[in-house]
């Protein structure tokens, strides 16, 4: 096991630091000069200067890279041009929601999912089964972008039942943000559990514990479902990754304070070092997230490891 | 049971082809089929609802939306095939070089899509349009540099597979040069998976441009897009939903419609599935 975590995070290593060099070297995509850009067309000579010293611009690329580097390393992601505060600081104030609609969205998931897969496969083929499979075909297909509006117009406009922007009414302000978020999930992870418990009831071992007088039920849910639950564990330790990134409409969509809405009101404010570090979080996590479930993979099934 | 699967099966590819052609159509007859100019504006009907004379209601500025969807749909279709196009062209081209000649090309190649590949896509594509600007071309160059990492990987790896094989070693005794090789030998092997992806991959640009518009960097006013619509759509979601229902009902349509298309594709050209018909 030593091993494969230590050959995984080798992998890691270059990824990380070719994703440091993407995100470093966004500022100078900027078409023209990245500084006349910030401080505005008609901005007196000095104050480009002042803007262009701030970012570090008149420096050699090679000076740049590394101080950006070692600044990572430190914790150290620039300052805002907004705010003039340094950008870990709200990075740090928005991280916790992101996560919080992350996690609601996958509870969501598995709430919906967890029944209905377990259902489908059970009595393939039948209409239980039909129905089932035609929700997952909808749910992947419903883009988050309208699929939240409507839950808007249904349980905030049509029936004030629920809020539909912020984060101060606690749980109930979650409700419609993980709805929406974890619609996709929910279908994916559905078929999934369909799938592999299908599977898994066809296998000798159900049949020799039917046979030797164990209920059907218990045969499905004691024996059955517990292999089949590896390979879902996994995909949902994947998804997780995505959801981060979900949560950038997601949270556009309900005014949800988290990363994703800070990324989008930087862009439009043109705070690059924002920008920038926003997008390093968000892209860091995720490899982490997707890393993270690697290993669990290589733990719930040990053949993963003779690789 | 198996029949039923059939007819599903075919039922679903037809529903694609269908809802394909019919997009296409509307694209390319947008000006004709329109019962009205999409940026014609009438301010003091806006938000009007549905009616006769506007099927599907009229939006924020009184622009009639119906006009403005089967207008949308030219912006997707040219965002989606620019991007699969492109994509394609490039991930192919260096998929083959990477795969046939190996070595520090195939190196450096495969570094890059490892890195692209482990960059969540669309947060790629939001970074790069947010530094180039908010326009259709800068949509398509994002999105073209997430998308080829797929061809690239899939040609590398037939390529890798085709390239011992005997009738490749025949035609470079006989004296064929590298390209020709290539072109005329390893690409036919490769073309069936290209397409399947090709056609899915259409349905995702679809998506992601209408995300990307959605969130406003995409295409800009007035163009009519439907991400842009439903973006602007969302702040009248009390007065008048119309706004939202009928572009994102659009959205899925095309993008579910082109999914089902590329899942029977797949039935078709790829033979190892071609065993479950």
């Amino acid at each position: 096991m030593t091993q494969y975590i230590i050959r995984r995070l080798a992998q890691m290593i270059p990824i990380t630091f070719g994703i440091l060099t993407l995100v470093f070297s966004l500022i100078h995509l900027v078409p023209g000069d990245p500084a006349v850009q910030i401080a505005g067309e008609n901005a007196r000579p000095e104050d480009v200067r002042q803007v262009r010293h701030a970012l570090g611009l008149d420096q050699p690329l090679g000076r740049q890279y590394i101080s950006y580097l070692t600044g990572v390393l430190h914790g150290d992601l620039g300052r805002s041009f907004q705010t003039n505060e340094s950008v870990s600081v709200q990075v740090r104030q928005r991280y916790p929601a992101t996560i919080e609609l992350a996690l609601g969205s996958m509870l969501v998931a598995l709430l919906v999912a967890f029944p209905l897969g377990i259902i489908s496969a059970i009595y393939r083929g039948k209409w239980v089964d039909n129905v089932a499979r035609f929700f997952a075909l909808l749910g992947v297909s419903m883009p988050s972008f309208w699929f939240g509006p409507l839950l808007i117009i249904a349980f905030a406009i049509n029936h004030p039942w629920l809020p539909v922007s912020g984060r101060d009414e606690g749980l109930k302000s979650l409700i419609l943000p993980s709805l929406t978020m974890g619609l996709a999930l929910s279908a994916i992870l559905t078929r999934m559990i369909r799938v592999s418990l299908a599977d898994e009831l066809t296998q000798l071992y159900v049949t020799t514990a039917i046979a030797k007088g164990v209920t059907r039920g218990k045969a499905i849910f004691r024996h059955a479902l517990k292999n089949a639950l590896i390979p879902v564990i996994t995909v949902l330790a994947l998804q997780f990754g995505s959801l981060l990134t979900g949560a950038i409409i997601t949270e556009q969509i309900f005014s949800w304070p988290g990363l994703g809405r800070l990324l989008i009101d930087s862009i439009s404010k043109r705070d690059y070092p924002q920008v920038q570090a926003s997008i390093l979080v968000i892209a860091l996590t995720y490899i982490f997230v997707n890393f993270a479930s690697d290993l669990l993979y290589g733990v719930v099934d040990p053949r993963i490891k003779l690789e | 049971m198996k029949r039923f699967k059939r007819f599903l099966k075919n039922f679903a590819f037809t529903f694609g082809l269908i809802v394909t052609v019919a997009l296409v159509l509307a694209a390319i007859a947008a000006p004709l089929l329109s019962p009205f100019d999409p940026n014609m504006q009438d301010t003091s009907r806006r938000l009007e609802a549905p009616s006769r004379d506007h099927l599907l209601g009229l939006d924020e500025l009184g622009r009639d939306v119906l006009s403005r969807i089967l207008w949308g749909s030219r912006v997707s279709l040219r965002v989606g095939f620019s991007v699969v196009i492109i994509a394609a062209f490039v991930g192919i081209s260096l998929g083959a070089i990477s795969g046939y000649f190996g070595g520090w090309i195939d190196t450096i190649i495969m570094r890059v899509t490892d890195i692209l590949l482990a960059f969540p896509g669309i947060l790629l594509a939001i970074a790069l349009v947010a530094v180039l600007g908010p326009s259709l071309n800068n949509v398509v160059l994002a999105l073209v540099v997430i998308g080829w990492v797929a061809y690239a990987r899939l040609v590398r790896g037939q390529v890798l597979k085709v390239r011992e094989m005997e009738y490749v070693t025949a035609a470079k005794a006989l004296g064929a040069k590298s390209p020709r090789v290539i072109v005329l030998h390893v690409l036919p092997n490769v073309i069936n998976p290209v397409v399947v992806m090709a056609t899915l991959g259409l349905a995702g640009a679809i998506l992601s441009e209408a995300a990307l518009s959605f969130l406003g960097l995409g295409v800009q006013p007035p163009t009519p897009s439907w991400g842009s619509m439903l973006n602007a759509g969302r702040r009248y979601l009390g007065e008048a939903n119309h706004l939202t229902i009928f572009p994102g009902a659009a959205i899925m349509l095309a993008v579910m419609g082109l999914n089902f298309l590329g899942d029977g594709l797949i039935d078709m050209l790829d033979p190892k599935y071609r065993k479950d018909m």
